[in-house]
């Protein structure tokens, strides 16, 4: 197992590669320039002192390649040196990724970002997963039964009102007509896990965002396992299991359910890339400034560097995700072997 | 003609009209067609989605027409009108009415839904069928899919929406140009799911004797492709067309609702909500209406589509 995550791992980096690729030639087309911000008094010809400082004038590939050198090998090494809290080489001078709105490494933004949205996003994905597997299961072991109904009405529902209708309603029926909730979420709110009434805050204001990921990835992932569970329950092995006395209990957890979830894991994989998308507007609706928010926000300022790092963080994520999901599936399906 | 591929060379003499009258004399003659249709309409949700729909699609055509508002010139005594009478949803921020701005930006969210849904068809069946059928293609093309699976995708929609919109639109007009735009863009990143179950059903065919009869005839591989493999790649393809209508319109109310899609002036379900969000302690339905309509037409889409899968699977169709 641990070879192969090893060569997962390391099988990622040609496709990050070509990602990076494309994210850098996509931006490369963009009409933004570092020295539109400057003031106009500043002449043309020191403009272009600062385009070629910066690298602007090189070609494409040389410019591609300087900037995955910042990414992938400079960036890294900071972080390294962050945590760790030592020196490697020339630490002092190392250059970075540097916001043309901020002025500060991009990477320094996204690491004070990151948490919010992964709080949120990892979250509403848990309790998605733990709603949907249990009803979607019992959905299928009581097939046209009023449960199964009333749970399909739900489901239906949960995936067609898309989280921006939600979410506002949301903030409509418990920040507004309640006042229960707060309307959006502080940041600057540290939290005091020694005291309630913080982490009563906290929760507060997560409740209203991860409900609304929740509901829809429970609404996503429960018609999902219904199907998969229907689909198992009609098998042979099952009835094999069944004239051999085994409980109903066991068949459903051991045998049902664990052939049932390998499909689902695929669907969780597949779905990563929108979750994240889910994500950028969640943040929108209740203002957490997650990385999301940050995204919209630069491509606003034209923002350039930022928007590649983070597009970029977006597909490392999505890579990661795909890959322990992978991993899960050895778990589940001991018939796939990783070698 | 698959009863005459399946073994040509046995029945030298085969009649097709004979064989047709001989199966018509057997009992009440069945086509696949007719099948498909019986078996869809008697999903009841099916049923209730095609009348939703077909009640939406009417009302955003016809409504905004038919009602007695102006839905562009503003009339600031009017503003911020609660729901009652005439205004049965109010008005919004400028004296509009809600009702008829809703309708008439569902034109747009249903126009982009079906055109890009049909963009994302043309490309999914083209990369599947080519992946499928030519065997020097497969492997490229499925990288490609599988990268673009594993892209973030509303991120670069929304980078290259911004990127892209000043100069489709310099060179297409305003209106056309952000249509074209949003369009191939949705399109063009929604296709991956239709390529692979096409991929997948072209492979099975593709070993099966009445290609291999086809091609000992002499047939191109393109005439192949267009009357013995697309026609048995079509029931998948319609389930994922249907689906993939939901998709793209809610791609494009979640664009328009982020505020990068389309402009003020052409309303779609997505960019009233994004001008509402922040009105909706004045006026409820200012984001209660457009989104029960747009939470409507997904639905309904969604139930067309799981009644079309349940139609079009021979294994449930058997059964009814």
């Amino acid at each position: 197992m641990g070879l192969y995550i090893i060569r997962r791992l390391l099988l990622a980096i040609p496709t990050l590669l070509v990602i990076s690729l494309v994210v850098f030639a996509i931006l490369d087309l963009a009409p933004g320039d570092p020295t539109s911000q400057l003031p106009l008094t500043v002449p043309a010809e020191i403009r272009d002192q600062i385009r070629e400082s910066l690298g602007f004038n090189d070609p494409f590939l040389v410019r591609w390649w300087n900037w995955n050198k910042l990414m992938v090998i400079n960036e890294p090494i900071h972080a390294f040196e962050t945590i760790t809290n030592t020196c490697i080489g020339d630490c002092e001078n190392r250059d970075r990724i540097i916001s043309w709105s901020s002025r500060s490494p991009a990477m320094d933004t996204i690491y004070e970002r990151l948490p919010q949205t992964l709080w949120v996003l990892g979250l509403g994905l848990l309790f998605g997963v733990l709603i949907a597997v249990p009803i979607g299961s019992l959905q299928a072991y009581k097939q046209y039964s009023w449960f199964d109904n009333v749970g399909t009405v739900v489901t239906l529902l949960g995936y067609s009102v898309p989280v921006f209708v939600i979410g506002p309603l949301f903030i409509y029926v418990f920040s507004v007509k309640l006042g229960w909730l707060p309307t959006f979420y502080t940041t600057t709110h540290d939290i005091d896990w020694t005291s309630w009434s913080s982490i009563w805050f906290q929760i507060k204001q997560l409740l209203m965002p991860v409900a609304v990921l929740t509901l829809f990835n429970a609404a996503s992932f429960g018609r999902f396992t219904r199907g998969s569970v229907l689909e198992n329950l009609n098998e042979q092995y099952v009835r094999t299991a069944r004239s051999k006395g085994v409980s109903e209990r066991s068949v459903m957890t051991r045998h049902v359910l664990r052939n049932s979830l390998i499909p689902v894991v695929t669907l969780l994989a597949l779905s990563i890339p929108g979750i994240f998308g889910g994500a950028i507007i969640t943040e929108n609706i209740f203002r957490i400034n997650g990385l999301g928010q940050l995204l919209l926000v630069s491509i606003g300022q034209n923002d350039l560097p930022m928007v590649q790092s983070l597009v970029f963080i977006f597909a490392v994520l999505t890579v990661l995700f795909n890959i322990v999901a992978d991993v899960f599936y050895g778990l589940l399906d001991p018939r796939i072997r990783y070698d | 003609m698959t009863e005459i591929a399946n073994d040509p060379f046995k029945n030298q003499h085969f009649d097709a009209n004979d064989a047709l009258s001989d199966v018509a004399s057997l009992g009440e003659f069945r086509s696949l067609r007719s099948d498909v249709w019986r078996q869809f309409r008697r999903h009841k949700g099916a049923m209730a989605g095609c009348i939703m729909l077909i009640i939406i699609v009417l009302g955003c055509f016809l409504g905004p027409v038919l009602l007695p508002f102006d839905t562009s010139t503003p009339v600031v005594t009017n503003a911020n009108r609660t729901a009652g009478w005439p205004h049965i949803w109010g008005t919004d921020n400028l004296g509009r009415d809600a009702f008829a701005r809703a309708l008439l930006g569902g034109r747009i969210s249903l126009m982009v839904g079906f055109v890009a849904m049909f963009v994302s068809v043309l490309v999914g069946v083209l990369v599947g069928v080519l992946a499928g059928y030519f065997r020097l293609a497969d492997g490229p093309l499925m990288r490609f899919t599988d990268l673009f699976l594993s892209l973030p995708l509303l991120p670069i929609l929304l980078v290259v929406i911004v990127l892209f919109r000043d100069p489709v639109q310099d060179a297409l007009g305003d209106g056309l140009g952000i249509f074209v735009l949003m369009v191939v863009i949705i399109g063009g990143t929604s296709w991956m799911q239709t390529a692979r179950i096409v991929r997948g059903e072209v492979l099975a065919i593709k070993e099966q004797e009445f290609i291999l009869a086809s091609r000992s005839i002499g047939t191109r591989s393109r005439r192949i492709i267009v009357q013995n493999v697309l026609p048995n790649v079509l029931s998948p393809v319609i389930v994922a067309a249907s689906l993939g209508i939901a998709v793209a319109i809610l791609t494009e109310s979640a664009v328009s609702f982020l505020g990068l899609g389309f402009p003020l002036e052409l309303p779609t379900w997505g960019r009233l909500l994004n001008e509402a969000k922040d009105r909706i302690a004045l006026n409820f339905w200012l984001v209660g209406g457009p989104g029960l309509l747009l939470s409507a037409t997904v639905m309904s889409v969604n139930l067309i589509g799981d009644g079309l899968r349940d139609a079009l699977d021979p294994q449930t169709r058997s059964k009814g």
